[in-house]
């Protein structure tokens, strides 16, 4: 059995009286350990997709089981203990707090798991030693660099040990080195055997993963845009060797 | 979340935020010092009030004082005896409600002097040494007299303090004490011997207030000494001051030295007839009984009553006068204190308690993204309104301690600029119920914030900027 199993899922809203369909019927497998980029342009409903997968949303139609969890219609309290549990967010704006140091933040989602204040000292620090950022907990977010903030975001997605984690845009606001830098972190993490999903409209990072989803109109597409999907070698610089 | 991370979640938010959150907390701080400081000067006030109704000797006793006859037995009125010695003597007899009795013979307007020196005393009243007992009197110096001096009718007196300062200069300017034992002074110009002198009346509070004065060494006068003008709060709490200027004579002498009763009554009562009453009794002034207790007061005032009607030969020329209706002002007057200050108190905390929900919303609107975050990293419902809900508790709990310490500050302030020679008394009961108001509205204040911040959808949140 896949990770994440997604049989039919829609998504719709009403704008004004207009129904929109932000994902439509929509299918698919995650296994586990997979590396996968969703890609499509802006409005094609991978963010949709993305929030259902990261189970801040529900789907309007379908089903989906996410390590053997029906989620459809999971109640808010589950949704938040799933998300607590098995997923872990890593935003395009970082979203730290910014009164917390980055200890503080990166101990937040264990705050809300229970565990005792030592063992959320000991895994934050890990955490962070994974990222290479031991020598910064004290330091408050707006003390540190964009890629910095963004590997402490990296560290508290990582610090409940997820399932899956879930990368929205996670370059997105940063300057194509650092960017680089955290796409090698995901690698890593992605070798190590964690699950982890990218969403994005960039081909450079789409051209990193072994797999790619694309989603268009709301569909996956059949047939992947090869600039999109980072296919086309004369756009890629042959990042990580792909 | 456990509540003692919420707890120090919300010590971090409002540390984080210290101006905004001391603003907040004013409120609240003010409304609890200003429950406490108001109870306070209640309390205050309520024992000074106490005081002096125990020192007027409290609610046990009742006046006998003569009256003009009613109406309907006008054409009776030269039957009219007053109070004498003989309704003391029926009333011995038959009252068995009565405790003590104490018949008091007044020369009204009577100067006492000595050493050249004058002195116009509230009272100066020939008594039974029993007086001693019905007046909550202590001789401090001396004696009093006795049986044997009221048989001997004897030319002895026992003054008050005030009448000593008067005559013989108060301690506070010779700066020792005055004891006047033995010296000789004149009643409306007859010769008397000091026997004995009360201890002096005061309030609680002016006698602390004398004796932190007495232990400060007494500073340099520059100058030659002189009036400085009228002492206006010298004489402390009026009441007192009646009681300090007293004069008491055993009452046979009294009688046969002024022959009061005849001659005083007839003037000082109004009557109108030039011919004086004397039925060859005594007339007293005013009788006082001391009731074995208060619950009984009307069964025992009729029985005062039946009894005097006989010996008065059916004509009611005697009133009584208790202290209830003094007590009973004074409970009014405690309990429209007491419910003036605290409605006062309470529309502060009010406006407290908006003011922390004011800035609860605000701050919530402010934070929209960050209840995003945490509820997307795993924070249910109920914990993003614990948070909020906490954070709101923590700032009034914060408020309200502030505020008692302030209020302790805020009573001393009071102290020094309040009319009243009452000092403040702060209450353990003020401080809980300030306290407690102060947390509850804390929790108040709080829920529609923390209802309002638990309710945003995490997307909509973090989306929002």
């Amino acid at each position: 059995m896949a990770l994440v199993e997604v049989r039919n899922i829609s998504k719709i809203y009403h704008l004004g009286g207009e129904e929109i369909r932000a994902l439509d019927d929509v299918s698919l497998d995650i296994g586990s350990g997979e590396f996968i980029s969703i890609i499509g342009p802006s409005g094609s409903g991978k963010s949709t997709l993305m929030h259902i997968l990261g189970c801040l949303d529900t789907p309007t139609k379908g089903t989906i089981t996410l390590d053997g969890t029906m989620i459809q219609d999971a109640s808010q309290r589950q949704l938040a203990g799933i998300r607590n549990k098995k997923i872990g967010f890593v935003f395009q704006f970082f979203n730290l707090l910014p009164k917390l140091n980055v200890l503080q933040n990166v101990e937040l989602p264990m705050i809300y798991g229970g565990q005792s204040s030592r063992e959320r000292k000991e895994r934050a620090m890990e955490a962070l030693k994974m990222v290479e950022l031991e020598n910064r907990s004290k330091h408050r977010p707006s003390q540190l660099s964009g890629g910095q903030q963004q590997r402490v975001a990296i560290a508290r997605s990582l610090v409940n040990d997820p399932r899956i984690i879930l990368a929205d845009e996670p370059t997105g606001n940063l300057d194509s080195h650092t960017g680089e830098n955290i796409l090698k972190l995901f690698r890593n993490l992605s070798e190590e055997g964690r699950t982890i999903i990218l969403v994005t409209h960039d081909p450079e990072i789409a051209a990193v993963t072994p797999r790619k989803i694309e989603i268009r109109d709301g569909k996956v597409a059949t047939k992947l845009d090869a600039k999109l999907a980072g296919l086309d070698r004369s756009i890629s610089n042959g990042m990580g060797g792909h | 979340m456990d509540l003692w991370s919420a707890i120090s979640v919300g010590l971090k938010e409002i540390w984080a935020n210290k101006f905004r959150s001391l603003l907040t907390m004013l409120g609240i701080i003010l409304g609890v010092a200003s429950l406490v400081s108001m109870s306070a000067l209640v309390a205050g006030m309520e024992k000074g009030a106490r005081e002096a109704l125990i020192a007027i000797g409290g609610l046990k006793k009742v006046r006998l004082e003569p009256q003009d006859v009613p109406v309907d037995q006008r054409h009776l009125k030269d039957q009219a005896v007053g109070i004498t010695m003989k309704d003391v003597e029926a009333l011995q007899h038959n009252a068995h409600s009565i405790e003590i009795l104490s018949p008091e013979m007044r020369q009204y307007g009577a100067v006492v002097g000595a050493k050249g020196k004058t002195f116009s005393p509230f009272i100066v009243a020939g008594v039974w040494p029993v007086a001693l007992e019905m007046g909550e009197h202590e001789i401090e110096h001396g004696r009093m007299f006795n049986e044997m001096d009221d048989d001997m009718a004897r030319s002895v007196c026992v003054i008050g303090t005030e009448t000593r300062n008067e005559l013989f200069g108060s301690p506070e300017e010779a700066g020792r004490e005055i004891i006047p034992i033995g010296e000789i002074i004149t009643i409306n110009n007859q010769a008397f011997t000091i026997i004995g002198m009360f201890k002096h009346y005061e309030s609680e509070q002016d006698r602390k207030k004398r004796e932190l004065e007495n232990s400060k060494p007494k500073e340099a006068r520059s100058g030659p000494t002189r009036s400085k003008g009228w002492r206006g709060g010298g004489q402390g709490n009026f009441v007192f001051w009646l009681k300090n200027a007293t004069v008491f004579m055993p009452m046979n002498t009294m009688w046969i030295k002024f022959r009061s009763g005849s001659t005083s009554s007839s003037s000082s009562w109004g009557r109108s007839s030039s011919i004086t009453y004397d039925a060859g009794d005594p007339r007293l002034s005013t009788l006082e009984v001391r009731l074995k207790d208060v619950e009984n007061m009307d069964a025992a005032l009729q029985q005062i009553r039946n009894i005097l009607m006989i010996t008065h030969k059916g004509i009611e020329d005697f009133a009584f006068r208790t202290q209830e209706e003094w007590s009973e002002n004074i409970n009014a007057f405690i309990k429209n204190a007491r419910l003036s200050g605290g409605i006062i108190a309470a529309i502060s905390l009010l406006v407290g308690g908006i003011g922390i929900m004011n800035i609860m919303l605000a701050s919530i609107s402010e934070r929209v993204r960050e209840v995003g975050i945490r509820k997307s990293v795993g924070a249910t419902t109920l914990d993003i309104f614990v948070q909020i809900l906490v954070e709101s508790v923590v700032l009034a709990v914060l408020g309200g301690l502030v505020g008692l310490e302030v209020s302790f500050l805020l009573v001393k302030v009071l102290a020094s600029i309040s009319p009243t020679d009452n000092a403040p008394i702060i209450t353990m009961g003020a401080m809980a119920l300030a306290f407690g108001s102060s947390v509850g509205i804390g929790v108040l204040a709080g829920l529609f914030p923390a209802f309002k911040a638990s309710r945003l959808s995490p997307l909509v949140a973090l989306r929002y900027d």
